[in-house]
């Protein structure tokens, strides 16, 4: 089972949604959209789904042209950030209800909305009514529906963006495990980069209705191919500093120079763009390859575990994650160091050069 | 600017309370020191809401008093308490340009014009916004909106406090973190008291000088985030604060040792245990992974999260959680947990107890 999309485009009174894009996805994945609001992921899903008809292109399921193909016709289960369910209705009713559109005996209903139910941990209020179920267990009737079609598609736009964070917590945890165990092709849109690393899988980052990169989810995030995924990647997001190599040196815009050592020495001399992320950036030298920066503390924020600082280096915003509680002074001028193997190279179009050392070893 | 007093305050939605279970916030005794940032944490129906709209006056509390600065405002109406409030969703006037919605509140006070143009450029600067302060509100982002609320919430100088519910919810992560850094700068430079009303950990942790988090209906803890992070005064405090949240298991205790199903975990301390319910509490930072010393676990699944690993273990049908550093290899033969002794909390009846020795700056 596959779904593939040949050059999809969409564009809506002339505004381009989605710029020409191929995507093949497989059975049995878990697909992540990540970017974010208007990047196009909700675009992108209308089409998989055929809720709209792309302007170029064709899709194809199972290897069959499903371009022009309605919604009705179509295996697809899709699950929106609103949770909708029919007030009216039993939570058994609720998740039975597309089964009994498509006219299915009672006994293969009855079969599948108590499996589905159990997945969703619903057993015990299959007899109530939806509003009757908190936040978290209404999502998960419209899950637990979306379920029971075995529908080969199933899209869920930002299923758990409405809901308490501990909530959300638990069925990130949950919701691999069910697909893992439903076989069918899933696409789940986020904005968020935490949610796309917990839920595994393989991402697609979306910037302005491109896809910019695709493939296994640790992969995307540790060798972005461009500075665009890399932002759209990173929460918080990734610093960057601009700098030139001559030679065998590094000539950083804050007159810091470094020497290009390790695979650095092989880039041509030119302009680049390094970046790195707010984790690897340290308030104290561990490496003696690290180098210095020097900044102005802007606003620290403590997570009780953890210190965010925000500085002013050189005029450009950085974000720097540090372990520990530490008490620093707004205005007061910080020394923070960056080992090279944590470093990402882009050149002046964005594309990446080089990518940090660490990442190709983890 | 002023401290708030709530003095033997709680409130019921019904009309004849009869038991503790019927109130919806239960009693409560605090202050809010002027100038401080308070965040209210707590999952949805814990109170949090109801409490934010005694201290606005959108409800009148079914018992007790709030004080501002020592004056009784508890029948008062939320025009007469002199607050400004920013809601979840962003509330400009289309028709009107930036500048003109950000003056707005000093205008209706009939404020000195010059000093009006001074304060909106000084606001304008400060939410990011100072060259689009002539453009209309219509068809900006829903985050530029949500600056301008946040920037008109702040233009008062002589309100008593701030409030804020839920402000971020519509804001994209990136400009989350800028929005924040915003809000935690203006504290700073005006010293405005802040109530920041949230289920997101991170907003409430990184926001607020103190964090109250809140319960069923009762105040379960009140302190820094770094209080709540390493001595959650209740388990729902160690599970409600932290990605996953605090390791829990049931353990007796004797002395500086618990024993978790025959096994002996050091404590950091002593302590003289007294209740029906006795668990040891200890967050997923503090486990280590190792090949033999420690309760033996399962590892279930192991999460690369990027600059960490979760890594998921059972013991005895319990969840035991570990964070792994982002490089660190997890052997197939590390089977066995340790905890770091220090960071150990012990909890009777869910409620945490100070050890004998009490550490400096823990509350008994």
């Amino acid at each position: 089972m596959t779904l593939e999309l040949r050059g999809v485009s969409k564009v809506v009174g002339g505004q381009t949604h989605i710029h020409p894009t191929d995507l093949t996805l497989d059975k049995g994945t878990m697909n992540v959209l990540l970017g974010p609001t208007t990047a196009g992921k909700t675009s992108l899903m209308r089409l998989m789904a055929g809720l709209d008809v792309p302007n170029t292109g064709k899709i194809f399921w199972q290897g069959e042209d499903v371009t022009g193909m309605r919604v009705q016709d179509r295996k697809v289960a899709m699950v929106y950030q609103q949770f909708i369910n029919y007030p009216s209705m039993s939570v058994y009713d609720n998740i039975a209800s597309p089964m009994r559109i498509i006219g299915k005996s009672r006994d293969e209903i009855d079969a599948a909305v108590r499996k589905s139910a159990d997945l969703m941990k619903l057993t015990p209020m299959l007899d109530r009514k939806p509003l009757e179920l908190s936040g978290g267990q209404q999502q998960r009737c419209a899950l637990a529906r979306a379920l029971v079609k075995d529908a080969g598609l199933v899209l869920l736009d930002e299923p758990l963006a409405n809901l308490d964070y501990k909530l959300r917590e638990e069925l990130r945890i949950e919701i691999p495990k069910i697909f893992e165990e439903a076989g069918s092709i899933f696409v789940y849109a986020t904005t968020e980069p935490e949610e796309a690393l917990l839920l595994g899988g393989n991402t697609a980052t979306l910037w302005q209705g491109r896809v910019t990169q695709f493939g296994p989810t640790p992969e995307v995030y540790r060798q972005p191919v461009d500075a665009t995924t890399a932002r759209v990647f990173s929460d918080p997001p990734m610093n960057f500093l601009q700098m030139t190599k001559r030679g065998d040196a590094l000539h950083f815009g804050d007159g810091q120079n470094a020497p290009a050592s390790g695979k650095l020495a092989q880039l041509q001399d030119g302009t680049y763009t390094a970046g790195f992320r707010p984790n690897h950036l340290e308030i104290n030298k561990h490496s003696g390859e690290a180098m210095a920066f020097s900044a102005e503390l802007v606003v620290t924020e403590l997570t009780g575990s953890e210190t965010f600082v925000h500085l002013n280096h050189d005029g450009a915003r950085w974000v720097g994650l540090f372990h520990g509680v530490h008490k620093l002074t707004i205005g007061e001028a910080l020394t923070v160091y960056l080992d090279p193997k944590h470093v990402y190279i882009f050149d002046e179009d964005g594309s990446l050069v080089a990518p940090a050392s660490y990442a190709l070893a983890a | 600017m002023a401290k708030i007093t709530l003095d033997n305050l709680a409130h019921s939605y019904m009309p004849n309370p009869s038991s503790e279970d019927d109130y919806a916030l239960k009693e409560l005794n605090h202050d809010w020191v002027d100038g401080e940032a308070y965040a209210l944490l707590g999952s949805s129906g814990c109170g949090k809401s109801t409490l934010l709209n005694i201290i606005s006056g959108l409800l009148h509390p079914s018992q007790g008093r709030i004080l501002f600065d020592g004056k009784d405002v508890t029948q008062t109406t939320t025009a007469q308490r002199n607050i400004a409030q920013v809601f979840q969703f962003p509330v400009v006037y289309d028709t009107m340009t930036v500048r003109q919605n950000l003056a707005f509140p000093l205008k209706n006070r009939g404020e000195d014009p010059n000093y009006i143009a001074e304060r909106v450029q000084q606001i304008g600067q400060m939410i990011g916004m100072e060259a689009t302060l002539d453009r209309k509100c219509r068809g900006l982002t829903a985050d530029a909106k949500q600056k301008i609320s946040l920037g008109r919430g702040m233009v008062r100088e002589d309100v008593n406090a701030l409030l804020f519910d839920e402000p971020l919810t519509v804001i994209d992560p990136h400009m989350k973190w800028e929005l924040r850094t915003q809000l935690k700068k203006l504290h700073h430079d005006f010293g405005h008291t802040m109530i920041y009303v949230t289920h997101d950990q991170t907003e409430a942790l990184t926001f607020a000088d103190k964090v109250v988090v809140m319960y069923d209906g009762r105040v379960v803890q009140i302190g820094t985030p770094e209080e709540l992070f390493e001595t959650p005064a209740h388990t729902f405090v160690g599970y409600f604060i932290g990605s996953p949240g605090m390791n829990v298991l049931p353990a007796q205790v004797d002395g500086a040792t618990a024993h978790v199903s025959g096994h002996a975990v050091p404590l950091g301390d002593g302590y003289a245990v007294s209740g029906r319910k006795v668990e040891i509490g200890v967050r997923p930072e503090f486990c280590t992974l190792t090949r033999d010393e420690g309760l033996p676990v399962r590892i279930n699944r192991i999460e690369d999260v990027g600059r960490h690993k979760i890594v998921r273990a059972s013991f005895e049908g319990h969840d035991i959680n570990i964070i792994a550093e982002e490089g660190q290899e997890v052997g197939a033969d590390m089977t066995r947990v340790t905890f770091d002794p220090a960071h150990v909390n012990v909890y009777a009846d869910d409620w945490r107890v100070a050890p004998h020795g009490a550490r400096k700056g823990e509350a008994a």
